[in-house]
């Protein structure tokens, strides 16, 4: 992935070679692929990695549905969704932003990757107007007194009281709603982690993009980045029914 | 740009290998997963009912459509937006590979909970 210049081998049978070639590869296609085939790898560590917390979150959820239901309905909806709709339209942007660099376009390689980290800080953004309402309403398990008040008694919480009228939990079951918000902030914690790893890369790559890397036919990283943020994007599309949409009727 | 001639010749085979998909594609799938996401949100407002299968094993049907569409979203993205659809045979069964242990995963520690004979011992 770097661009170190590697010419000729010296070996006379060689011909020479694309400076991002790097020389124990055959040709560029080879590369290519082998770089792709390791970033697909490294992606079924993440699958393996964020599996074992939504095999966490099915048990959980068959176990304490009721406590499930009620914490999600703590959820907001409208922010949900505008942050489902953010992510896809980031991961289109970042679909576009490898399209520009295979078309060596760099002013649009600049600006889609330019509006894929807008989109990703929105995104962040959102996620921290979520975090916050949930902190001042003393959600957070083990921090900030945790208060299953809303679950003892939902009349007492009277915004979501008037959309959902939930029934009283009986005390052991309004504990685990605890259970549900540890899951909550690990999962979305976890991905929102990813997010700002994301975005470490995409300033990275967009201070490289302006020098001219990656519109030169040698758009690997871009490409074996984009499928990461797209990663990111799919367990997002699995957490957002999974921690909003809990019996919301 | 290459300068060397020997890389124009691997650039015009590279073209051959690497499917360069088009931006209308890459905008039909993100319409499609907008109105996946919009018509996941609805469904979540009805109530589409359950399935008694056996005493004590009931299907819900809310959460089973909630997956479905999401399914298919992820669907549409690894195809399109990670190239699969274009990619090679490696690499299209290391997608699938890691699926499948995913659902191993899934699969064989969710049948040993539900098969316990919890509080019974």
């Amino acid at each position: 992935m770097s661009d170190s210049p590697v010419m000729t081998h010296g070996a006379e049978a060689h011909h020479e070679h694309p400076s991002y070639q790097r020389h124990h590869f055959e040709t560029v296609d080879q590369q290519f692929d082998a770089t792709n085939f390791a970033m697909w790898l490294f992606l079924l560590t993440e699958v393996m990695f964020f599996g074992g917390l939504f095999m966490s979150y099915l048990l959980m959820r068959n176990w304490y549905y009721q406590a499930f239901v009620e914490g999600s309905h703590q959820l907001s909806i409208f922010w949900g969704t505008a942050n489902t709709t953010v992510l896809i339209i980031s991961s289109f942007t970042m679909a576009m932003a490898v399209w520009s660099a295979q078309m060596r376009r760099q002013r649009a390689l600049l600006a889609f990757l330019g509006l894929t980290f807008i989109l990703g800080t929105a995104f962040l953004g959102i996620k921290a107007i979520e975090w916050h309402e949930k902190w001042e309403k003393h959600h957070v398990p083990g921090l900030h007194q945790f208060s299953e008040q809303s679950f003892l008694n939902p009349k007492s919480d009277t915004e979501v009281w008037n959309e959902y009228h939930d029934k009283p939990l009986a005390p052991d079951m309004a504990q685990k709603t605890e259970e549900y918000f540890f899951l909550y902030f690990a999962m979305t914690g976890m991905h929102a982690l990813h997010m700002v790893i994301g975005i470490g890369l995409l300033i990275y790559i967009f201070i490289r993009a302006r020098t001219g890397a990656y519109t030169n036919g040698h758009f690997t990283f871009v490409e074996n980045f984009g499928l990461y943020w797209h990663f990111v994007d799919i367990i997002w599309i699995f957490l957002f029914p999974l921690l909003y949409l809990i019996s919301r009727y | 740009m290459s300068e060397h001639d020997n890389g124009n010749n691997s650039e015009a085979e590279y073209h051959e290998q690497h499917h360069i998909v088009s931006p209308v594609t890459y905008a039909i799938i993100l319409l499609i997963l907008l109105v996946a996401t919009a018509t996941t949100v609805w469904a979540s407002y009805i109530d589409l009912g359950e399935w008694h299968i056996a005493p004590g094993l009931t299907l819900f049907w809310n959460p089973v459509v909630a997956l479905a569409i999401a399914c298919t979203k992820m669907t549409f993205v690894v195809l399109f937006f990670m190239h699969i659809k274009y990619s090679r045979k490696l690499t299209k069964l290391t997608v699938i590979s890691g699926l499948f242990i995913f659902l191993v995963l899934i699969g064989m520690t969710l049948s040993d909970y539900f098969s316990r004979a919890w509080g019974r011992w």
